[in-house]
């Protein structure tokens, strides 16, 4: 699997993915509206729904109203959320056709992989900051500290599309990446400590909890929100980064061996 | 052909003499032929190039133990417009992906305008356009935004294809369309808007797999005379195609494939002139089988072919003759075409 043609099958230079992004955002254009729209409202309406529902009933939460804690584990979760939603749908949707004709171009299955893992990230960058800029309006982000959340919003975008490609290039069809959704994804919006603090959970989720790419995500994000200082922040990235790194290399392998047999 | 499916045997002297061949008689076709291949500009601006445009050295594929391409081996010289011939399933489209690096072969070796292929595919593809057997182009884009975004896959600036988009719409005769969504086109219009797309970053070589199919007559025929007008460039084509008529009118050379092996190689008409040599009887009307046993003896060889039967010898007369009387039955004499090679080679004739 890692011989002469998969080398063949990485990218080409640091810059061919940029045409792939393009091709999708053109795409995106035209529905932009609505797009935005869809994915604003679902993280919105959780959040408020929750957030001042719950926050009735749990008080402060870590030194801070149950709202603007929540508001931090939302745009993480969001950016979760948008990046693997556009991986294993409408990733999957291109994936025949629309990859078979850029396969015939210069462009190599590593390119348009990169493409779409920065495409996604794009929409999770989109999905997080809108949710930040709605909160800022109700008063429940802490600028300029917030600043540093940006770059991860966009990192954990990358990290949530190169995990959910694995899973796109492994998928039969639409009917199996719909397990990813439940039986990773949304168990991973609770590990994480995105909607309530895991220091009261077992230990054992607790351990598990510290390891996925959520919960380094949210330990960057949250005290940028609420204006706190971050600790092991190298630590967080780093795991960011693998898990970005390695799944990319993973599916570009297994691509390979599905889309150019 | 519809005085060949109106007339009877009994009327069917006249079908005979005014029958429009499915194929240019013979005079014609050679004079609407390309020059031949040594003749052509081949390639001369780049002088690293060899001559040799594609050269498949014992190239062999399996999907799992289901043996597709089996040691072939051919070459097309540059400027040259090779075909692909064989019946559904003979390992055509897998030799087009071949030699795009799209699939990489079990063992041999592939070289594509000068680069080892797969290892070097890249590069080949960036000097190659590829009509692909089975559409895929963007539904949702317009046709302009499609050869805008494909274009930008070879590194084109927008400049770059804003200057060279309204030559390629021409192409395709798609201009009215330009700003249609494509996913409301016909077929056909697909089709053609593919073809275009495939010229877009001014390839060296063309590869196309049935590049009319879904076509109308008209369509087919535009494309053809653009295709020889690349030719005339040129540039080097290899396409796979099921119309006979198109191989014969546009190939230089061509094989016939049967489960991943060359059957038969060679000019279309030296082919046609080896492997049939005489006229041939078209039969159609009645019992196939039962026919059949009756003119066999009046005959060389019958290829039986769904209801139709041709039947070919040095004496048709006697074959009509044979006929004779028969209400209900259709004849049509005429030239030998690729048809008739292609059916004596891949099919199951009853050989005297
Ligand atoms: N990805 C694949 N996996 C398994 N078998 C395959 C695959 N691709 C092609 N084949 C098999 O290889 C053989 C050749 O297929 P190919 O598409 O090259 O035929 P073809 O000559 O282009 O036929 P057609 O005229 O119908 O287009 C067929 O038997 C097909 O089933
Ligand atoms: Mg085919």
């Amino acid at each position: 699997m890692m011989g002469h043609g998969y080398a063949a099958a990485l990218p080409a230079n640091p810059w061919n993915w940029v045409a792939v992004w393009r091709r999708n955002y053109l795409a995106w254009k035209k529905v932009a509206l609505a797009s935005l729209i869809g994915n604003l409202a679902d993280p919105m309406i959780s959040l408020f729904g929750l957030g001042f529902g719950l926050g009735i009933m749990v008080g402060p939460v870590e030194g801070t109203p149950y709202i603007a804690f929540l508001t931090a584990g939302m745009v993480a979760a969001s950016a979760m959320t948008s990046s693997t939603f556009e991986t294993i749908y409408a990733t999957f949707g291109r994936m025949q056709r629309t990859w078979e004709g850029i396969l015939h171009t210069q462009l190599t299955l590593g390119d348009i992989v990169l493409g779409e893992l920065a495409w996604a990230a794009t929409k999770a960058f989109l999905a997080g900051t809108g949710i930040m800029i709605v909160a800022t309006a109700l008063g429940l982000v802490a600028w300029p500290s917030a600043l540093y959340a940006l770059p991860v919003i966009a990192l954990s975008g990358l990290a949530f599309a190169s995990l959910a490609m694995v899973v796109t290039a492994l998928a039969p069809s639409y009917d199996y990446v719909v397990f990813y959704q439940t039986l990773v994804i949304t168990p991973m919006l609770f590990l994480s400590g995105a909607l309530f603090p895991v220091s009261r959970m077992p230990r054992v989720f607790q351990q598990v909890g510290g390891f996925l790419p959520l919960a380094h995500s949210i330990e960057l994000i949250r005290p940028a929100m609420l204006g706190r200082p971050a600790v092991s922040v190298g630590l967080h990235i780093g795991a960011l980064c693998i898990y970005t790194v390695l799944p990319f290399f993973l599916s570009s392998a297994l691509l390979r061996r599905r889309l150019m047999p | 052909m519809s005085a060949f499916w109106q007339g009877d045997a009994n009327s069917s002297a006249e079908a005979v003499s005014g029958a429009p061949s499915p194929s240019l008689p013979r005079e014609i076709a050679s004079l609407c032929r390309p020059p031949e291949a040594g003749r052509l500009p081949s390639a001369e601006g780049d002088k690293h190039i060899s001559t040799l445009a594609i050269d498949l050295d014992g190239v062999s594929k399996s999907y799992g133990n289901k043996l597709v391409v089996n040691g072939l081996s051919f070459t097309v010289a540059a400027g040259e417009c090779f075909g692909l011939l064989g019946p559904n399933g003979a390992g055509k489209s897998t030799i087009t992906r071949m030699l795009l690096g799209m699939t990489p072969p079990d063992s041999g070796k592939i070289t594509v305008l000068g680069m080892p292929v797969p290892a070097r595919a890249r590069l080949a593809r960036g000097r190659i356009g590829v009509v692909p057997q089975f559409d895929n182009l963007d539904l949702e884009f317009t046709v302009r935004e499609n050869l805008l975004v494909f274009g930008r896959y070879f590194g084109m600036s927008t400049r770059a294809l804003k200057a060279v988009v309204p030559s390629l719409l021409e192409f395709a005769r798609l201009e009215s369309k330009a700003d249609a969504r494509v996913g409301a086109l016909s077929g056909g219009m697909k089709r053609r808007l593919t073809l275009a797309r495939a010229l877009i970053n001014d390839p060296q070589l063309l590869v196309m797999d049935e590049p009319t199919t879904g076509l109308d007559p008209h369509a087919r025929h535009l494309i053809w005379e653009r295709l020889r007008k690349l030719l005339s460039q040129g540039k080097t084509i290899i396409l796979t195609t099921h119309f006979m008529e198109e191989a014969e009118r546009l190939c230089n050379r061509l094989c016939v494939l049967e489960r991943g092996r060359i059957i038969a190689e060679g000019r279309p008409h030296a082919l046609i002139e080896e492997q049939i040599g005489c006229d041939v009887l078209e039969i159609y009307g009645g019992d196939p089988h039962e026919l059949s046993a009756m003119i066999e003896p009046f005959v060389q060889r019958i290829e039986m072919s769904g209801e139709t039967l041709f039947c070919y010898g040095p004496d048709p007369e006697q074959v009509r003759m044979q006929l004779q009387g028969r209400a209900g039955l259709r004849l049509l004499q005429r030239p030998p075409n690729l048809e008739d090679v292609f059916l004596r080679l891949t099919g199951r004739g009853m050989e005297n």
